[in-house]
């Protein structure tokens, strides 16, 4: 029986852009560029070597997000997978964790699954939580922020990397599991992924197709809000001296006035 | 005063310091309930009561280090349903943002992750987050449930404020999921004798510009001089040179410290994001167009291999 992989993948904001936040405090996808969080290559990564080492094995790629989403879908799509799921419905702007969650969830039932995987964090929001709420809604083991992952005999497991001790972990399928970006560099698509990419499969869903209400998400069904952001003021200009000798001197005096020792 | 859940972070009793930063935040929301799953409650409650839990609720069983998260998640929800808080607060750590979101799933509540500080409101607990690299800082509130909110390392100074901290016994029942992810085997960290990361006062980090393993000594004894912790940019990790638990940034572990000494590192958006909101920043970087240098409050343009060691010196003979 084959293997039914579903990637979680986020389209992010680049961070190296100039990221802000739109008038009504969510954060602006229009204004800026976005890519595949790189976060997230390191889940396709692995589902496809999942894939690879599996008898038979499918890998979907799954987004929630606005119409430029679809950039990353192809991206996945070129580095490998082989269809794509994107969920797509002006209701779900400014959705939050939670209601992520509930989204994400709906669609990897409505797609079939054995198998989750997702990154470790998203690089805009950082939170680091869907994978244990997609557990937690779907009822599986979570398997979170391994650096090595492996499925076998319908068991999945992997190192955690903790910062108190290093855990091997197993459960069995279907699961969830997160990967770090220890877990390994991830594939450039090559000439023939991409041009393969553009005939593969993307099927839209919105919110209709997943039996969800509009009031169960976007801003309005959002569990928390932002009353307020600020741009952090420029720190300012310090002092900088170019060391003909006596910088570690000037640096100690420095840090002396400064109390450091 | 309406009571405040806090999770304590701990290994076999002995609290870190991000829990009684948890615990002095708390108190400005409300009287904090500490709750404690593992081994090592009675030795806890001393130090938890000293910072200010008016009650300590203890659970002890095997499934906390047999199974991932979920056993944990379970006992809170316990400790929840005993208390009805007026928030739950958890420490930021990897397992406790996991933690923390189940469990806001489950009671029906909004989920806050990596307050950097917390506030009284009129409508329920404020929290302060600093989002985008550091860029920007925000102020955002639970609005549905009781908020459940993770609170990062270094975000408020511990003060002690004695209460009762009694201790009793959470009854917690495990559903049926709790099991689902077996902890085969487990390896604790060896220690470094250095201060924890996340919770150094002083941190001094290596990148590239160190150049080799064999040469993060130079880093690692002006972290000495200075009773720092160790740091290292993903660039270092990568080469193998620095383990990655010591990696600063944004897939690293974001420090906060009162002095951050960057040395050999260019200052990437990512490592920023994980340093930026240090009090004071220094760095030692021989390319005076380093991005690091936008960010510093004193930056030596210059050979790490030169200026540190003689900084070495200078700490030690100064601290006398
Ligand atoms: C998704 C993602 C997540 C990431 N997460 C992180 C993260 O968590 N942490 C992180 O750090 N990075 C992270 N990065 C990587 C980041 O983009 C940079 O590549 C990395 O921070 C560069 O490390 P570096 O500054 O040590 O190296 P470089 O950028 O190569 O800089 C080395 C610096 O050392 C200086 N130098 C060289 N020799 C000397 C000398 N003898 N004396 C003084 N100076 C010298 C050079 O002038 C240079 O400025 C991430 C990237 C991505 C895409
Ligand atoms: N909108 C989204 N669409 C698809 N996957 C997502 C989305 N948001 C988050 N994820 C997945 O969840 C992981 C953790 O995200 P976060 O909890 O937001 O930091 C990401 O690395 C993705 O795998």
């Amino acid at each position: 029986m084959s293997l039914r992989i579903v990637v979680c993948v986020k389209y992010v904001p680049d961070a190296t852009g100039d990221r802000h936040f739109a008038d009504d405090l969510t954060v602006d996808r229009e204004d800026v560029d976005g890519l595949l969080s790189e976060l997230d290559e390191y889940a396709v990564e692995q589902a496809l070597q999942i894939a690879g080492n599996a008898d038979d094995a499918e890998v979907t790629v799954l987004t929630v997000g606005p119409e430029d989403a679809k950039d990353a879908l192809r991206k996945a799509l070129s580095m490998g997978a082989d269809k794509a799921v994107h969920v797509e419905d002006d209701d779900l702007h400014g959705t939050d964790a939670i209601g992520t969650s509930l989204v994400l969830a709906k669609a990897v039932e409505k797609t079939g699954y054995d198998l989750v995987v997702c990154g470790m964090a998203s690089t805009d929001g950082t939170m680091g939580v869907l994978p244990a709420l997609l557990s937690e809604r779907l009822g599986v083991p979570q398997v979170t922020l391994l650096s090595e992952v492996s499925v076998e005999d319908g068991k999945v497991t992997g190192r955690r990397d903790g910062d108190a001790a290093t855990e091997q972990l197993q459960a069995a399928l279907p699961a969830v599991v997160s990967v770090t970006d220890q877990s390994g560099e991830a594939r450039y698509p090559s000439f023939k992924g991409i041009m393969a990419a553009k005939k593969k499969p993307v099927q839209s869903l919105d919110l209709d197709d997943l039996d969800i209400d509009a009031d169960e998400v976007g801003l309005e069904g959002s569990w928390t809000k932002v009353d307020e952001a600020a741009e952090r003021p420029a720190r300012t200009a310090g002092t900088i001296v170019k060391d003909e000798g006596e910088g570690a001197k000037q640096l100690a005096e420095f840090l002396a006035g400064q109390k450091f020792i | 005063m309406a009571e405040v859940l806090v999770y304590v972070d701990h290994v076999d009793g002995a609290v870190r310091k991000p829990t009684l930063e948890l615990l002095t935040l708390a108190r400005r929301v409300g009287d904090p309930v500490a709750v404690h799953l593992g081994a090592g409650a009675d030795g806890a409650a001393a130090t938890l009561a000293e910072y200010g839990a008016v009650k300590v609720l203890a659970a002890d069983a095997p499934e906390f280090a047999d199974y991932l998260v979920v056993p944990k998640v379970d006992a809170l929800q316990a400790a929840y349903e005993a208390v009805s808080p007026a928030a739950v607060l958890v420490p930021s750590s990897a397992e406790g943002k996991e933690i923390a979101a189940r469990l806001a799933l489950r009671i029906g509540s909004g989920i806050i992750t990596d307050a950097v500080d917390l506030e009284a409101g009129d409508s329920g607990p404020v929290a302060t987050q600093s989002v985008f690299a550091a860029a920007f800082t925000t102020k955002s509130r639970v609005t549905k449930g009781t908020p459940v909110i993770t609170v990062k390392p270094n975000s408020a100074a511990p003060e002690a404020a004695p209460a009762a901290g009694t201790v009793e016994q959470l009854s917690v029942t495990f559903g049926e999921k709790s099991t689902g992810t077996k902890v085969v085997s487990r390896t604790p960290r060896e220690s470094t004798g250095r201060p924890e990361l996340t919770e150094a006062a002083i941190v001094v980090s290596g990148g590239r510009g160190v150049n080799g393993a064999e040469n993060f000594s130079v880093i690692e004894d002006l972290a000495d001089s200075l009773g720092a912790a160790v740091g290292a940019s993903r660039a270092a990790v990568d080469a193998g040179w620095y383990p990655h638990t010591h990696q600063v940034g944004q897939t690293g572990k974001s420090v906060s410290p009162q002095l951050y000494i960057a040395a050999g590192i260019s200052g990437a958006i990512q490592h920023r994001a994980g340093m930026q909101t240090s009090k004071t920043i220094v760095a030692v970087n021989k390319d005076e167009e380093a991005p690091i240098f936008d960010l510093v409050d004193y930056g030596v343009v210059g050979d790490l291999f030169e200026v540190l060691p003689k900084l070495t010196e200078e700490v030690k003979a100064r601290k006398g």
